[in-house]
């Protein structure tokens, strides 16, 4: 039954691994925007008029 | 900053295409579902014709679901929002509809395939081999166009639906290849290249990885686009659908032994399941709750808009379900749901409620978007809402009545100590819950029904547009960006982010398998074990294409009740020529893992023949067809030399005399036969599954005696 331990040693590590990831990308700042990407998926992106085919940003 | 804008047409037909075969097949799929369930109750609605008989036919009603129904939800889904998400048409409208027809296709094959009993029977991967390079080819064409469509986006930031369609293309790819791995015997028969306990393990890994990534994440997908856009609200944690997505896809995948709890899986496998499958609440509840909470502030909507009532409810039901799951992994609860009507109804919830209503959520939203209208009726649309409802309460509550119900039955002793009840008595005692049930799920197909005249008139009143037109700024590559978080790299770089998830899967799998097939010790073997027959062989054949396992079980489990009732508890070492295993999940009738011996070969034939002639009240079908089938010989060579190249020990050159061993054991039953006054051919295919019914089990039974004899 040796295996079982292997695979806690192995599971615990990659989780671990995934924590340790985690926490660094709150500590940078990797969460800080979390709000424009779910506000811009309701805008529609029709044409604004049919005439114009390019317009300044 | 100033740059040109690009006007570009979204692609409508292809998500039409879809859409219509959505529907279509929620009604064959769920048709077949309620035919199914009153043969639970009226046997005779099997017509006593093999295609229409509950083995075959059950495989059929749960692959259309999950496959034809939800499978072209999904693809309906995806291929509408991912253009939007992506500011971009499919990356090739000629992959789009070889993917559509292809898959189409694939379904046609697998319901006329199934019905006529070719399967390989392992449950949700039925599908016989030509079939699976099939799936495994469009599958890919799926992949092409949908990471080009990714490629060639308009919009930087990846949102989380995208993430979530990644990980269901990645997840289901590798699932299916490893579970489909299985030797060609001929054109439509092959065995699966694991055998036993490993089979077991490979299957469950999949099967729960089916509804994980099959029946949740792409439907988790949808959730994230189609509920805020129905809102018109951003999802109320954007943070949140980060983190429960990567907590899912990393702790899912290690959840699928649960589905062998207290089975010959060797001990850590089971518990390494169950750690899991609890921890599963917390990435799933965030899900949930992300969804729910959405709507805060907006329940005014959901009293008015059909489209929100449905969503609501799915993901209640999704929230309920992923709680039930993770407590039916604990042992204890596992040692009564186990085996029963149970399981059903926690599918059904998940099954009826998150994927069913999700995906009429969807259409109502997006037939009157595509056609530039109104929906042509709301109160049908809530009509169907209420009676969908309805018919998921009428459906789950009577199961888990009766899941509880025969499960208490089964462990009823006496107080002498003996059985307190026959087998039989625990089926006919929840008939009412099974009649019940069957009433339920004709409520929810009469609400698809209703959905499907609704759309037909919205349709009819409505003007298609094929191309949405559509315009955005190109995708410029920034120089040097100021600063950039990982997150965001990775959500920019789709192809590094395909690795990084299989990487992640592959971790969860190969922990889990690798060591149940190095290791020698957790697959003992047992001398007295030996390989089938050649008639033994067959008969089993026959067993899996009836689809026998739909109903009975070969797994005693290790308690009290099941040893006094079936038998000594099963062992791995056991199973080691089985290919496929065939342990099954449901016992609608009694676990056969010790069957060989009980009764004569007389009564098996009769029992065949009409099952209530042997017991009555019994609710198993006849198998009429079976006393004349002829039995096919030629195959015997070919399947030996496959379960050789297995590794089944038979002597060299076995194959070339095979047949020869096969009549003579057929026989010894037809003689056996003569002597109950029952006249029949030896070559007729009841003969060869009479003789793998006498074979189960009784290997292990010879066991004690040689140990006495060699003290």
């Amino acid at each position: 039954m040796s295996v079982i331990i292997v695979l806690l040693i192995a599971s615990v590590t990659v989780a671990g691994i995934f924590l340790a990831a985690f926490l660094w990308g709150v500590k940078s700042g990797q969460f800080e925007d979390d709000y424009s990407p779910s506000s811009r998926i309701l805008f529609e992106d029709k044409p604004s008029s049919s005439t114009t085919h390019s317009k300044q940003l | 900053m100033s740059m040109q804008v690009e006007k570009f047409y979204y692609d409508n037909k292809i998500v039409r295409a879809f859409g219509y075969a959505t529907v279509i097949f929620a009604i064959v799929g769920m048709l077949a579902g309620l035919w199914v369930a009153i043969q639970f109750y009226a046997p005779a609605a099997s017509l006593n014709l093999a295609p229409t008989t509950f083995g075959r036919l059950r495989p059929l009603h749960t692959n259309a679901i999950i496959f034809a129904f939800v499978g072209n939800c999904i693809f309906t889904g995806v291929y509408y929002s991912l253009q939007r998400l992506c500011k971009a048409r499919m990356f090739s409208d000629k992959l789009s509809w070889i993917h559509f027809w292809g898959w189409q296709s694939i379904i046609a094959a697998a319901a006329i395939t199934l019905l006529l009993g070719y399967t390989t029977g392992k449950e949700y991967a039925e599908l016989e081999w030509p079939i699976d390079i099939a799936i495994t080819i469009i599958w890919v064409v799926f992949g092409i166009n949908l990471f080009g469509t990714i490629l060639k986006r308009r919009e930087k930031h990846l949102y989380v639906a995208i993430w979530f369609y990644i990980a269901t293309w990645v997840t289901v790819a590798m699932l299916h290849i490893v579970n489909s791995l299985e030797i060609p015997v001929s054109f439509f028969k092959s065995y699966s290249w694991y055998a036993g306990v490993q089979d077991a393990l490979v299957q469950w890994w999949y099967g729960h990885n089916a509804v994980a990534f099959f029946l949740t994440t792409p439907i988790l997908g949808l959730m994230y686009y189609f509920l805020p856009k129905a809102a018109n609200r951003p999802v109320y944690s954007y943070r949140l659908s980060i983190i429960h997505f990567w907590a899912l896809i990393f702790i899912y995948i290690w959840a699928g032994p649960h589905h062998l709890l207290y089975t010959s899986l060797p001990d850590w496998a089971q518990s390494l399941g169950t750690v899991f499958s609890i921890m599963l609440i917390a990435p799933s509840w965030g899900g949930m709750l992300n969804g729910l909470f959405t709507l805060r502030g907006a329940w005014d909507k959901v009293r008015e808009d059909p489209v929100l009532k449905f969503m609501v409810v799915a993901v209640t039901c999704y929230g309920m379900a992923t709680f039930e799951g993770p407590m039916l992994s604990l042992k204890n609860i596992n040692a009564i749901s186990h085996f029963t009507d149970w399981t059903i109804a926690h599918v059904h919830i998940g099954g009826l409620g998150w994927n069913g209503f999700m995906a009429f959520a969807m259409m109502y939203y997006l037939v009157p978007r595509m056609w530039g209208t109104k929906l042509y009726s709301k109160k049908l649309a809530t009509n169907h809402f209420w009676l969908g409802t309805i018919g998921i309460i009428l459906y789950a509550v009577p199961l888990y009545w009766a899941g509880f119900t025969q499960s208490l039955m089964w462990k009823a002793f006496t107080p002498e100590g003996q059985l307190k009840f026959q087998f039989l008595e625990t089926v006919t005692n929840i008939i009412p819950m099974y009649i019940t049930r069957s009433v339920g799920g004709a409520l929810y197909l009469t609400g698809a029904l209703i959905m499907a005249f609704n759309l037909y008139k919205t349709i009819r009143q409505g003007k298609f547009v094929a191309n949405e037109e559509a315009e955005a700024a190109p995708l410029l590559r920034e120089a040097h960006p100021k600063r950039e978080y990982w997150h965001r790299i990775l959500e920019r770089k789709p192809v590094m982010m395909l690795v990084l998830s299989l990487v992640l899967v592959a971790i969860g799998g190969v922990m889990e398998l690798i060591p149940t097939f190095l290791v020698k010790s957790n697959i003992p073997t047992i001398a007295s074990v030996k390989p089938y027959t050649p008639l033994e062989l067959q008969g089993r054949d026959i067993y899996i294409r009836e689809g026998c396992y739909t109903c009975h079980s070969q797994m005693i489990r290790p308690f009290r009740d099941e040893v006094a009732r079936y038998g000594e508890y099963s062992k791995a070492g056991e199973f080691v020529y089985d290919h496929p295993f065939q342990w099954g999940s449901k016992r609608t009738g009694p676990d056969l893992a010790r069957e060989g011996g009980k009764y004569p070969d007389s009564w098996h034939y009769n029992h065949m023949y009409d099952p209530r002639s042997m017991s009555p009240g019994s609710i198993m079908p006849q198998y009429v067809w079976l006393l004349d089938n002829k039995l096919d010989t030629s195959s015997t060579p070919a399947k030996i030399r496959a379960m050789k190249t297995l590794g089944v020990p038979y002597p060299e050159g076995y194959d070339k005399i095979a047949n020869s061993d096969l009549m003579k054991q057929a026989n010894t039953i037809a003689d056996n036969l003569k002597k109950d006054k029952i006249d029949t051919p030896p070559d007729v295919e009841i003969v060869a599954l009479i003789a793998y019914l006498q074979r189960i089990g009784r290997d292990i039974k010879a066991e004690p005696k040689t140990q006495t004899a060699m003290k």
